[in-house]
C-alpha cells in the first residue's frame, strides 16, 4: 500500500512526446474511466444497500432510506464475533509473518547462503499456488498428524501464505540499501547489532510496514484457504459466504463500508504524505 | 564463525514455517491421495493409484471448464488491463498514483462481498437489468445470472489488478526516449507500440498473466455466486470432496492433479514466451 | 496492494534444475513422514448411563439450527433462559445439511468438541451416519418428561431412530413446489411443470441430493421408499435431461426463497415454512404448492453430540420445547409441523381468544393441513429413500453428477 505507489521520480516527464495541437477525444482516458466505474459498480450498490430500510431478511430491492443499520451494527452477536476473529487473526498474522518474513528478506537481500535458491523456489511456488491447493494441503496434514482446525489452524495457515509477500517485499528493499552507510556506521565505532538498530532497522522500517500491512490485508480477505481450516471458528468473510443463504443482514453491507471507509482514508493519507515528502 | 551462521539464524524462522506448513503438506497431500478406505473404516495407505484414475475420468469436464474460464478471464483482463495500465503509465501524468490507487480500492471490500454484490447488481430484474428492461434496451427475457459469462467476467472482475500493476510497473519503468528514438527513425505510431513497447512490456504480461491465470483457474467463489447448473468449477468439487463428502483420497488425487496441470501450463508459457528472460522482470 | 517493489522482488530470482531436485529431496522426506493413514473414525458406543454419570450443567449451551427456525427476537430460548439461567448461544449453521455434517465429521471422530453443544439434522444420510459412527449421545428420557408425555405418537415409532434414543423432533416438513403469481401466469399442480420448457432458466430446484431425488423419482412415478439403484439411474437421467435443456436456472441449498422474490426464479423445489415465513416477514405472496404427484416429508432432529460440553443444559432445552406452549409459539412463526400435537388445541385457544387479523392468521394456521396434517394427507407425503450402508456413495454421486456438473 506504500513504497509501492510512489511514483518513481526518474519518470522523465518533460522529456515525453510535445503535446498534440489538435484537441482529440481522450479514448484512453474514456476506456480507464470506463475500467474504474466497472470496478466501482458493485462497491456502490454495497454501500447504498448499508442504507436500505428493509423489512424482511433480504436486502434486494431498495425500500426507502436508514441510517437505523449504523446504530445497530454491531446488533448480530455471532457476526460481531466473526469480526472480531478476523481483525485478531490478521493483527497476529502481521506480527507473526511481518517478524519472521522480515527476517527472511534481510537473510535472503543481504546474505549469500546455501539454500538460497530453494528457498527463493519455495517462497515463489507459495506465492504461485492455488489458494485451493494450499488449504487442501494443509487440511491433509491436519488430517494425517490429527490437529484440530479451528483458530490455531487458520493463523498457522495465513502466517504460510502472506510470510512469503512480507518477505519478498523486505528482500527488494535491503538489496537497494546503500552498503556504505552501514559500513560508515561501523566506521564510527557501532557494534553489529547498534549499526542494525540505528541505521538498517530505520531505513527497512517502510518495507516492513509495508509487507505487514499487506499480510493483514490478505489475511483479513481470505475466504478459500480459511474454509478448509476453520473447523468451527468463523470468520468475516465465512459468515458473509454462510448468510448468503438466508439473506445478507445489512449489518453486513454497514461493516463493509466501515472497512473500505478505513481503507479509503489510509490510502490518501498515504499518497498526500508521499506527495509532501516529495515536494 | 558467527557471521556465516548468520544468515541461517535469519531465514530459519521463516524458512521453517515455509517447510512445516506448504512443503510438507504438499506431501502429505500426495500421501493422503494414495490411499484407501472410507469415512468410517478410516484410510490407509495402499499407494492406490486409482484415485486418480476416478478423479480424472470423473471430473475431467469440470478440469478443462475451469482451465477454460481462467484463460478467458486472463485473456479479458489483459484485453482491459493493458490499455488501462498503459494509458495510466503514458499519459497519467501527476495523476499516476491517484488512478493506481483508484484500481485498487475496490480491494479494500472483501472479495466474497465483492462478488456477492454482483450477484445482487447482476439479479434479472435488479438495478442494472431492471433499469435497461424499463427502457426496452434488453429484451424481458434477457438475463446473465447463474451463466458461464457471469461466471468469467466475474473472476476477471476480481483478479484485474493483478493484471494492470505488473504491467503498469513495467512501463512505467520503461526509457520513453526510446519510443522517441522510434520516431525519429520514422516508426509508425502502431510500428513503435508493436516494435519497441510491446517487447518491452511482454515480461509484466507475463507476470500479470501468471497471476492471473492461476487464482482463476482455482476459485470456486466465483463459480458458486455467479455460475448456474454446468458452470462448477474444479475448486468447487475439491471442497465439496474435502468438506462435505469426506473423501479424503479423490479430492486430494483432484487438487494434485489441478496442481500437475497449472504447473505444467506454466512451463510451457514461459517456454513460449522465451522462458527465462521473462520470468525476471528487470528491476532496473 | 500487490506493489511494485514486490513485483520486482518476486520476478528476480532465477531457479535451477539443481533447486529443483533438492526441493524433491525435500518433498519426499516429508512424504516418508507422512506414508501413515487417518485412523479409522469410529467412536465406541456409550450406555446411557455411563455417558451422563457425572454430568452437570454449566449454565450456558451452544446450540446451532437451521436458518428461519425460530423467530429473530429468540422469544422460546429468552424465555428459557429467564426460566433456567441457561444462556444460549443459538446460531443459524446448519444451511446445508450435507457441508454442516462434513465439517463436524474431524472433529467428531476426534472426539473434539464441534463448538456446539446440540445441533439439528435431518433424518438422512448424515444422520444415519452419525448415528452408526456412534456420535450422537444416547438420551436420558428420565431427565425429559416433557418429551416422554407430549411427544405425538408417529414420532415414537420412528424408522431414523427407533425408540428416540439419541434423536428428538424439532419440527416437520413438506418439500413441494413455490411459485411466485407475479410471473407465473397458471396455477401449477404438479412435478412435471418443473419440466415445462415454458419457464426454461427460470425453475430453481435444491441441490440436496436426497431432495433432488425424490422429485426425479415421484416424476418417473417410483416412491421414493422402494426405489432401487436403476431407479435412481432414471431419476437422475430425467434431472439431467431437466439440466441440459436449460430448464434449471441454479440448483439451491437453502436460498431459493430470495430469488423466488426478485423474479431471478419463477418456481422453485421450496419447503413449506420457508414460504410462509417469507410472505408473512416481507408481505410477499409465493405459492406453495403439494404436487399431485407426491412431496417429500422429512423431520427434523435435535441431538446432543458425545463431544457436547453442555449436555446436561443441552437436554434442559430439548425438554422445554415440548412444553404445548412453547411448542404452539414456535409452530406459529416457523410454519412447519410441530411433534407436539397438543399445540394445536393452545394454538387454537389463542385464536378464539385473539381478535381481527391475528385471529384470522391464527385459525388459517390451525386449519392448515401443511402444519397439522391429517391422516390422509400423509398418504401423498412421502419419506426419504431408505439407504442401506454401502450405498451412500453410489446413490449421492449419480446426483452429484447432476447438481455439480
Amino acid at each position: 500500500m506504500t513504497s509501492g505507489l510512489d511514483t518513481p521520480t526518474k519518470a522523465p516527464a518533460e522529456v515525453r512526446a510535445p503535446t498534440r495541437p489538435r484537441r482529440r477525444v481522450d479514448w484512453g482516458k474514456w476506456f480507464t474511466w470506463g475500467v474504474l466505474a466497472w470496478l466501482f459498480a458493485p462497491i456502490t450498490f454495497m454501500i447504498a444497500f448499508s442504507f436500505n430500510d428493509i423489512q424482511g431478511r433480504h436486502n434486494v430491492t431498495w425500500e426507502g432510506f436508514t441510517l437505523k443499520w449504523y446504530g445497530q451494527a454491531f446488533d448480530h452477536a455471532d457476526l460481531t464475533q466473526a469480526l472480531l476473529y478476523t481483525l485478531a487473526i490478521g493483527v497476529l498474522t502481521m506480527l507473526i509473518a511481518g517478524t519472521i518474513g522480515s527476517l527472511l528478506g534481510l537473510a535472503l537481500g543481504r546474505h549469500r547462503f546455501r539454500g538460497q535458491g530453494t528457498t527463493n523456489l519455495v517462497m515463489f511456488a507459495a506465492i504461485c499456488a492455488p489458494e485451493v491447493v494450499l488449504g487442501a494441503a494443509l487440511l491433509s496434514l491436519f488430517l494425517l498428524v490429527g490437529i484440530a482446525t479451528g483458530f490455531v489452524a487458520i493463523l498457522l495457515a495465513h502466517v504460510m501464505f502472506t510470510v512469503s509477500f512480507v518477505a519478498i517485499t523486505v528482500r527488494a528493499r535491503v538489496i537497494t540499501l546503500d552498503p556504505n552507510l552501514e559500513e560508515a556506521a561501523r566506521d564510527l565505532g557501532a557494534g553489529a547489532w547498534t549499526t542494525f538498530r540505528l541505521v538498517t532497522l530505520p531505513m527497512l522500517l517502510p518495507a516492513i510496514m509495508a509487507g505487514g500491512l499487506l499480510a493483514f490485508a490478505l489475511s483479513i480477505d481470505d475466504y478459500i484457504i480459511t474454509s478448509f481450516v476453520a473447523g468451527e471458528v468463523t470468520t468475516f468473510p465465512l459468515w458473509i459466504w454462510g448468510a448468503t443463504r438466508v439473506g445478507i443482514p445489512p449489518q453486513v453491507n454497514v461493516m463493509g463500508t466501515l472497512i473500505f471507509g478505513v481503507g479509503v482514508t489510509l490510502a490518501i493519507i498515504n499518497v498526500v504524505v508521499a506527495k509532501r515528502r516529495r515536494s | 564463525m558467527r557471521r556465516k551462521l548468520t544468515p541461517y539464524l535469519l531465514a530459519l524462522p521463516g524458512w521453517a514455517w515455509l517447510a512445516l506448513f506448504f512443503v510438507v503438506p504438499l506431501a502429505g497431500m500426495i500421501s493422503l491421495s494414495l490411499t484407501s478406505g472410507n469415512v468410517i473404516t478410516g484410510f490407509t495407505q495402499t499407494f492406490n493409484v486409482g484415485n486418480y484414475v476416478e478423479a480424472i475420468t470423473t471430473y475431467s469436464e469440470q478440469l478443462v471448464r475451469s482451465l477454460l474460464y481462467g484463460l478467458g478471464a486472463t485473456l479479458i483482463c489483459v484485453a482491459i488491463g493493458y490499455p488501462a495500465a498503459y494509458w495510466i503509465a503514458f499519459h497519467g501524468g501527476k495523476h499516476k498514483s491517484t488512478y493506481l490507487l483508484l484500481i485498487l480500492l475496490p480491494f479494500f471490500v472483501s472479495f466474497v462481498l465483492r462478488t456477492i454484490s454482483w450477484k445482487f447488481t447482476l439479479s434479472d430484474n435488479g438495478v442494472v437489468l431492471g433499469t435497461l428492461k424499463t427502457i426496452g434496451l434488453l429484451p424481458a427475457d434477457f438475463s446473465v445470472l447463474n451463466t458461464a459469462p457471469a461466471v468469467v467476467l466475474g473472476l476477471a472482475y476480481n483478479f484485474l489488478p493483478f493484471m494492470v500493476l505488473p504491467i503498469y510497473a513495467v512501463l512505467e519503468r520503461m526509457d520513453h526516449r526510446v519510443v522517441e528514438a522510434a520516431h525519429d527513425l520514422y516508426a509508425s505510431k502502431l510500428q513503435a507500440f508493436l516494435r519497441v513497447v510491446l517487447p518491452i512490456s511482454l515480461p509484466g504480461v507475463f507476470a500479470g498473466g501468471l497471476m492471473t491465470f492461476i487464482p482463476t483457474t482455482a476459485d470456486y467463489v466465483n463459480a458458486s455466486v455467479l455460475g448456474g447448473p454446468g458452470n462448477t468449477m474444479i475448486g468447487s468439487i475439491i471442497k465439496t470432496q474435502y468438506l462435505v463428502n469426506n473423501d479424503y483420497p479423490i479430492a486430494a488425487a483432484i487438487t494434485f492433479v489441478l496442481m500437475a496441470v497449472l504447473l505444467i501450463g506454466i512451463f510451457s508459457y514461459a517456454r513460449a514466451l522465451g522462458t527465462e528472460r521473462v520470468m525476471e522482470v528487470q528491476a532496473k | 496492494m500487490r506493489t511494485n517493489t514486490l513485483l520486482r522482488g518476486m520476478t528476480q530470482a532465477r531457479y535451477g534444475r539443481r533447486d529443483m531436485l533438492k526441493l524433491s529431496a525435500m518433498a519426499a522426506a516429508g512424504l516418508g513422514l507422512s506414508a501413515c493413514g487417518v485412523s479409522g473414525q469410529k467412536q465406541e458406543a456409550v450406555a446411557a448411563d455411563d455417558f451422563w454419570q457425572g454430568k452437570k450443567e454449566t449454565g450456558s449451551l451452544r446450540f446451532a439450527n437451521w436458518p428461519l427456525y425460530i423467530d429473530s427476537k429468540r422469544t422460546q430460548l429468552k424465555q428459557f433462559t429467564k426460566e433456567t439461567g441457561i444462556k444460549v448461544d443459538y446460531r443459524e449453521d446448519v444451511q446445508d445439511i450435507a457441508a454442516f455434517a462434513g465439517k463436524l465429521q474431524p472433529q467428531l471422530a476426534n472426539g473434539d468438541s464441534t463448538g456446539y453443544d446440540m445441533f439439528v439434522l435431518t433424518n438422512g444420510i448424515e444422520l444415519a451416519r452419525f448415528l452408526a459412527l456412534g456420535y450422537l449421545a444416547p438420551l436420558d428420557h428420565g431427565r425429559m418428561p416433557n418429551f416422554t408425555d407430549n411427544v405425538g405418537d408417529a414420532y415414537r415409532n420412528n424408522s431414523y431412530d427407533p425408540g428416540n434414543k439419541h434423536t428428538a423432533p424439532y419440527a416437520s416438513g413438506i418439500t413441494g413446489i413455490a411459485y411466485n403469481p407475479k410471473y407465473v401466469d397458471r396455477e401449477i399442480t404438479s412435478i412435471a411443470d418443473l419440466w415445462d420448457p415454458k419457464f426454461k432458466g427460470k425453475v430453481g430446484m435444491m441441490s440436496d441430493p436426497q431432495e433432488i431425488a425424490n422429485f426425479g423419482l415421484l416424476l418417473n412415478g417410483v416412491n421414493p421408499a422402494e426405489s432401487t439403484e436403476s431407479d435412481w439411474q432414471a431419476a437422475a437421467e430425467k434431472l439431467k435431461q431437466q439440466r441440459d435443456d436449460g430448464i434449471v436456472r441454479s440448483y439451491y441449498a437453502q436460498d431459493f426463497v430470495q430469488p423466488l422474490t426478485n423474479g431471478d426464479v419463477w418456481l422453485s423445489m421450496a419447503w413449506s415454512g420457508d414460504i410462509y415465513q417469507q410472505n408473512a416477514e416481507a408481505g410477499t405472496d409465493l405459492k406453495f404448492v403439494v404436487p399431485e404427484e407426491g412431496a417429500t416429508i422429512w423431520t427434523d432432529v435435535m441431538c446432543v453430540p458425545t463431544t457436547s460440553e453442555a449436555p446436561v443444559d443441552a437436554l434442559k432445552l430439548i425438554d422445554f420445547l415440548y412444553r404445548p406452549e412453547i411448542a404452539a409459539g414456535l409452530t406459529e412463526y416457523i410454519t412447519y409441523i410441530t411433534p407436539v400435537p397438543e399445540a394445536q388445541e393452545v394454538l387454537r385457544e389463542q385464536a378464539q381468544q385473539a381478535s381481527g387479523g391475528k385471529r384470522e392468521d391464527l385459525e388459517r394456521l390451525v386449519e392448515s393441513p401443511l402444519v397439522f396434517p391429517a391422516e390422509e394427507d400423509y398418504a401423498r407425503l412421502h419419506n426419504y429413500v431408505a439407504l442401506e450402508p454401502g450405498q451412500e456413495k453410489s446413490f449421492t454421486s449419480k446426483f452429484h453428477a447432476v447438481t455439480q456438473a
